[in-house]
């Protein structure tokens, strides 16, 4: 009689049971599946479109092979070597002063006793709008008519510039831009570092009679080093997608002097209309971050190692 | 606490001060332009004659669609990151307390990280291929689908952490007291990562809420977001400043709003990770 009555188990319960005994398979399935289908599956077909021509008809998307073609492209694409220097020149730029910035004030913030809450929150702004609404911003602040900057410059006696529009300056501007926008995630990851370091040892070498210069040299950055490595690493790599700022600031312009390589990239699939030549740069994009991160991550084994 | 004397300390706040009166300025100065006529912009008048006609234009204008963009990237941010959060908990659930093949949980870690460190927009073109064959292009669904998969690895990695802070001892507690697996996750796990949930959860209706690059080729006119209806304004051949800055203010609001509100939780998922 038992069995019977657990053979008619309602089939909602059954697969409550099964999900039970297999919590730990199913729990993780829906993450590997959205990964298989929206990250793996486009990621081959990235790698299939580089190797062809795409065009439309009707509608329809029609392939054509051109992996010889799009290769030779490359090979002759000037702006892309452009917009890779540019992109280098904007990550270095940026990523060294936010660090350099947000490491000073992040030791500042740490020697005060009250008002850290404030400074956090107050932090907290440019990094939580969204990113086209600070390149519609400082494009405002950059304009030569009304811009606040060339009013402030004003005041010294500077004659009015065009920031953004010329190729001296665009560059350089964009980047101040970037300074701003994430200087503040530096310096809230670093200072949560400064927070978690062992409050005995800084007690400690304030009994010892030690100078705050010497107890930076020889404790803080040597303890905060890793803290260090990882804020570097990770602006740096967010920095290389950089996107949103510089397409509503200059789009690239003027001529090539802002054009950086996620929007090359965006221009070659959507504007020009090239997808298969536009997966092939996507491919190298992929390639060129992911050796910076190999070359990064053997450097630091290598350093630290050796220490 | 070391001891500061009184002239530091008056220095080191100045210097934060300064700092702050930096990141704060373009703000405001920004929200004084949104109030101001196009004639005032120009020539820069203040103290200035304080209208609301660009946001009225901005929000209610015949040319403009605004509310609808904002209904758009309201869907696609509250489902997508509610999405997000499910499967994030569960995935980090298995990943960190289930001792599964080691090889397996590498690979997915390993997987997450490279995809969150490459630009998006080098997918974007197969995404735009793929949603294009399924007759998604320009839906809602497409870019929810999208979101959910660039917040997944922050969530995974962000609710590991807050899975790795729970005594383990708890579930099989649980269990032995006759509780299900399911029916312990539910009642007993599940309140514990809460603080994670609500920071991975902020941080992921932010970034849905501020995403350009997708946004900007995976839609057309009537599923256009917030972003990319800013980044419309901005490339008109006739640019209304007024309403170029009174669209960005609107844009910054829930940003603005969550800053106080949930500044504790932000705060602690931006910087998890780091310090460890």
């Amino acid at each position: 009689m038992k069995n019977f009555t657990v053979k008619k188990l309602p089939s909602l319960e059954r697969l409550w049971e099964f999900i039970d005994s297999h919590f730990i398979f199913v729990a993780i399935l829906p993450a590997v599946i959205i990964f298989l289908l929206f990250t793996i599956y486009p990621a081959i077909e990235l790698v299939l479109m580089s190797g062809s021509s795409i065009t439309f008809e009707n509608a329809e998307l029609i392939r054509e092979p051109a992996l010889e073609k799009n290769i030779v492209k490359f090979l002759d694409d000037w702006i892309f070597r452009k917009a890779l220097v540019n992109t280098l020149i904007f990550v270095l730029l940026s990523t060294s002063i936010e660090m350099l910035f947000g490491f000073g004030l992040a030791l500042a913030v740490n020697e005060l006793v009250r008002g850290r809450g404030i400074v956090r929150t107050t932090m907290l702004l440019p990094i939580l709008i969204p990113p086209v609404a600070i390149g519609s911003i400082w494009r405002l602040m950059y304009n030569s008519e009304f811009g606040v900057i060339n009013a402030f410059l004003e005041l010294f006696g500077i004659p009015a510039q065009q920031f953004l529009g010329s190729t001296s300056t665009a560059l350089l501007s964009v980047v101040v831009v970037d300074i701003w926008h994430w200087t503040p995630l530096v310096f809230l990851i670093l200072l949560a570092g400064l927070e978690a370091l062992p409050e005995e040892v800084m007690e400690a070498s304030s009994i010892d009679g030690a100078t705050y210069n010497q107890k930076l040299r020889f404790i803080i950055i040597p303890l905060m080093w890793p803290a260090l490595i990882v804020a570097f690493m990770f602006r740096s790599i967010v920095a290389f997608k950089v996107f949103d700022q510089i397409f509503l600031l200059t789009s690239g312009g003027p001529g090539t002097s802002t054009e950086v390589i996620s929007l090359y990239v965006y221009k070659v699939f959507f504007q020009q209309n090239q997808l298969g030549y536009g997966a092939l740069l996507a491919l190298i994009t992929i390639g060129i971050i992911c050796s910076y991160l190999a070359v990064f991550a053997i450097a630091q084994r290598k350093f630290t190692g050796a220490k | 606490m070391m001891v500061v004397n009184s002239w530091k300390r008056v220095a080191l706040w100045c210097f934060v001060i300064f700092a702050l009166i930096l990141i704060i300025a373009p703000f405001i100065w920004i929200i004084g332009i949104s109030l101001k006529y196009q004639i005032a912009i120009i020539t820069g008048q203040f103290p200035f004659d304080v209208t609301w006609v660009n946001y009225e234009r901005v929000l209610f204008g015949k040319s403009s669609d605004f509310l609808l963009n904002m209904f758009n990237s309201l869907v696609v941010a509250v489902i997508s990151t509610t999405l997000v959060l499910i499967i994030a908990t569960l995935a980090a659930y298995s990943l960190a307390w289930r001792t599964m093949s080691g090889l397996f949980k590498m690979g997915f870690l390993a997987w997450t990280l490279i995809f969150n460190i490459i630009p998006p927009i080098t997918l974007v073109g197969p995404w735009y291929v793929i949603f294009s064959d399924l007759g998604l292009y320009n839906t809602l669904t497409a870019l929810v689908m999208t979101h959910i998969v660039i917040n997944l690895p922050m969530a995974i990695w962000l609710m590991m952490t807050a899975f790795g802070t729970i005594p383990r001892d708890l579930e099989s507690a649980a269990i032995m007291d006759g509780c299900r697996r399911t029916t312990a996750f539910r009642l007993v796990l599940l309140p514990l990562v809460k603080p994670g949930m609500i920071a991975a959860g902020l941080l992921a209706f932010v970034f849905s809420w501020s995403e350009f690059g997708i946004a900007l080729n995976l839609t057309a006119k009537e599923t256009m977001t917030i972003p990319v209806a800013i980044a419309s304004y901005a490339g008109q051949y006739e640019i209304n400043h007024g309403e170029m800055a009174a669209a960005a203010v609107l844009s910054s609001l829930p940003a603005i709003l969550l800053m106080f509100l949930g500044q504790k939780f932000i705060v602690r998922g931006l910087t998890a990770g780091s310090v460890k």
